[in-house]
């Protein structure tokens, strides 16, 4: 089992295709930074009704995770959802419209903040049953493997899903079959309110991958591009191979479990925060391309006056997006209109 | 026309299924080396080979969900669930996955999946093994359940929840593999959501599926001895209910008894109920009677659990009761 040193003295990038990367990696993040700020605020505002579980803090994960992927492969998600979705290709737009309710969401307003789903770049939703989506995962993995595809099948999921029934089965199925699939559990310490060590019987959910004869690692989930690199093993080992990965990520949120929770809540402390702020991944990359060159104050001014805009664009933008229209209720509930139950269950009920 | 059990004419819709579309597969416990824990997919394994009849570790919530995923990227999963009991652990996958994945993804992603096995009671296999699930996954919207009472609809709907589009929990009869009926030897299909009437008759009607489609027939031979006509109708499929089929033969009859092999609380009878006192008020002569299973976890001595199951003499009498026959 390998744990991935934290690479203090990362040799100099010095190519214009890897600034280039780099570039594009800290806007990514910037953005969702950004984004879920927003989204925070449109809450507290009532803009956003039920739950919403942001992201900030574990950025690098979906940032570097997803730099890895190829347009064609799959993403299976939990109901943190919003930065791997910003990360895959989604517009702040059709995200921001989706938390708003509005018909111009990336699931037409029917799925809100947890489910944000998009076909066309093979984005299979955010889930919101803790675990219930990693044998999803896993199945599209397996059509890969049916077709004779070489594509991937990339599962998010945080370290409480690790303990229930769903991820055991999933890997265990993943594994003897041979599956294209990779688990990524970011382990932001807390399920909700709860410890790893509170819940789980290993410290290192890595371990979790030996039970099932699967290649896993524990990764740093701060710094984006260990992140990646750890993520391109996974994927040959997916493509080339066609075996899973399990990669534990060590990360952590800086807000509450959901927007219904304060920042540091009752089961951590302020100063545990502030610790871990201390190695945040904007500023990890940031200061890395400072050091390379290939960023100053002007540069990161510029960048952050042009995320900025691109959210309160996509704040607007939903805000003045229309509602879905009321016979929306009825659509999308079977593949033909006919499919339901609608006539026979609530025929003048009302 | 061939006389075939309802095991083999669902082993030819399976069979004819996997042969017509290649994105058909059947996953599940003991389905591929073993032939089927109740030999439905005897054979296939040998015909289409391990990668698409593909056996599964005891696992009913892992394959249920493989299957969803495979579903949303293109496959046509038939999940079996070695009996629909188990299926409960994996209820998750079909009611907060399979059922909701077309909604909660605005219509971007379908879940064509059929999810199969044996369920109602069976023969002295006591609580956790014996019962009846129709109504839970009924209740939901997303999911339609199919429940063939013949060898010929079991093959004709299979082959059509195979090709929808749509997740379908389709029930097999635990106690019916064995029966025999005539079972066309062409291609056809059943529509789902069409009830059958199985037998016509002008003096009351009994709404059956599954297991009770036999037991009302037996009844409706008893009754004739009596001169009393009874017309059963089959719903095939209980989710979406035949409301025509239900309403014009109620309206024929005046009366109706409903048999379920399910408890009776919150059962498919009440919703069939709903819907007659609803659109058919007027043409009642009699207050709808239901013949379900007792309200008791099933037990295992052979008496009590008979006492526990609907049979046809319950049939016969709630019959005679809408009728006020011998009163």
């Amino acid at each position: 089992m390998a744990t991935t040193a934290v690479p203090n003295n990362r040799k100099k990038e010095t190519s214009p295709e890897t600034a280039e990367l780099h570039r594009r990696y800290l806007r990514q993040m910037l953005v969702i930074r950004r984004f879920e700020e927003k989204a925070g605020e449109a809450y507290s505002l009532g803009k956003i009704g039920g739950f919403c579980h942001l992201y900030i803090g574990q950025e690098a994960v979906a940032v570097g995770a997803i730099a890895a992927l190829r347009p064609d492969d799959y993403i299976t998600t939990a109901y943190r959802d919003h930065g791997q979705a910003l990360a895959r290709g989604m517009t702040s737009r059709a995200v921001m419209a989706e938390l708003f309710g509005k018909a111009a969401g990336c699931s037409k307003g029917k799925g809100g903040s947890m489910h944000l789903f998009d076909a066309s770049l093979g984005f299979l939703g955010g889930h919101g049953i803790v675990g219930s989506h990693i044998p999803l995962a896993a199945g599209a993995a397996f059509a890969i493997k049916y077709r004779g595809g070489d594509q991937v099948s990339l599962c998010f999921f945080g370290e409480a899903a690790a303990n229930i029934g769903a991820f055991h089965e999933a890997l265990n199925m993943a594994s003897l079959w041979d599956l294209p699939a990779i688990f990524i559990c970011e382990n932001n310490g807390y399920g909700m309110g709860t410890s790893v060590s509170r819940a789980s019987a290993v410290a290192n959910l890595s371990e979790r991958g030996t039970a099932y004869d699967m290649p896993a690692e524990t990764v740093d989930g701060q710094d984006v591009l260990v992140m990646r690199e750890a993520m391109e093993r996974a994927v040959v080992r997916a493509r080339k191979e066609s075996h899973p990965t399990l990669l534990e990520v060590r990360t952590y949120r800086y807000v509450g479990h959901s927007m219904s929770d304060a920042a540091h809540g009752t089961y951590r402390t302020k100063d545990e925060v502030e610790e871990y702020r201390r190695r945040d991944p904007i500023s990890v990359l940031a200061d890395r391309m400072r050091r390379d060159g290939h960023l100053d104050d002007a540069g990161m001014d510029a960048l952050e006056a042009d995320v900025r805009e691109e959210v309160e664009d996509a704040y607007r933008f939903a805000e003045e997006a229309p509602d879905p229209e009321p016979d929306q209720l009825y659509t999308d509930v079977y593949a033909s209109e006919g499919g339901g139950q609608r006539a026979e269950e609530e025929t003048e009920n009302a | 026309m061939a006389i075939t059990t309802y095991r083999d004419a669902l082993n030819q819709a399976l069979r004819e299924e996997l042969t017509r579309d290649d994105r058909v597969f059947l996953m599940g416990e003991e389905v591929a080396e073993y032939d089927g824990a109740y030999k439905v997919s005897r054979g296939l394994l040998k015909e289409f080979g391990p990668k698409r009849i593909v056996d599964t570790p005891i696992a009913e919530l892992g394959f249920a969900g493989i299957g969803v995923g495979a579903a949303m990227v293109g496959l046509r999963p038939v999940i079996e669930m070695m009996t629909w009991n188990f299926a409960l652990l994996a209820i998750d996958q079909i009611v907060n996955a399979a059922a909701k994945i077309r909604y909660m993804s605005g219509g971007q992603f379908g879940c064509p999946i059929v999810f199969r096995g044996p369920g109602g009671s069976a023969l002295q296999l006591a609580a956790q093994h014996s019962q009846a699930f129709e109504s839970w996954y009924a209740h939901v919207p997303g999911l339609k359940v199919v429940m063939p009472g013949t060898p010929a609809d079991a093959k004709g709907l299979l082959k059509s929840a195979i090709r929808d589009d749509d997740p379908i929990v389709f029930i097999e009869g635990e106690m019916l593999y064995n029966i025999k009926g005539e079972v066309p030897e062409e291609d056809y299909i059943i529509p789902i959501g069409k009830a059958e009437i199985k037998r016509e008759g002008g003096d009351v009607t009994i709404i059956c599926h599954s297991k009770t489609v036999g037991l009302a027939l037996k009844a409706a031979d008893e009754l004739a001895g009596e001169d009393i006509a009874a017309e059963v109708v089959d719903l095939r499929t209980v989710r979406p209910l035949d409301r025509e089929a239900i309403l014009s033969s109620v309206a024929k009859t005046n009366r109706c008894v409903i048999a379920e092999e399910g408890w009776p609380f919150a059962g498919v009878g009440a919703q069939v109920v709903d819907l007659i006192q609803r659109e058919a008020f007027d043409a009642l002569d009699a207050p709808i009677l239901r013949v379900t299973g007792a309200d008791v976890p099933m037990p295992y001595n052979r008496q009590l659990e008979k006492a526990a199951k609907v049979d046809a003499a319950r049939i016969v009498t709630a019959a005679k009761k809408v009728l006020y026959h011998g009163d």
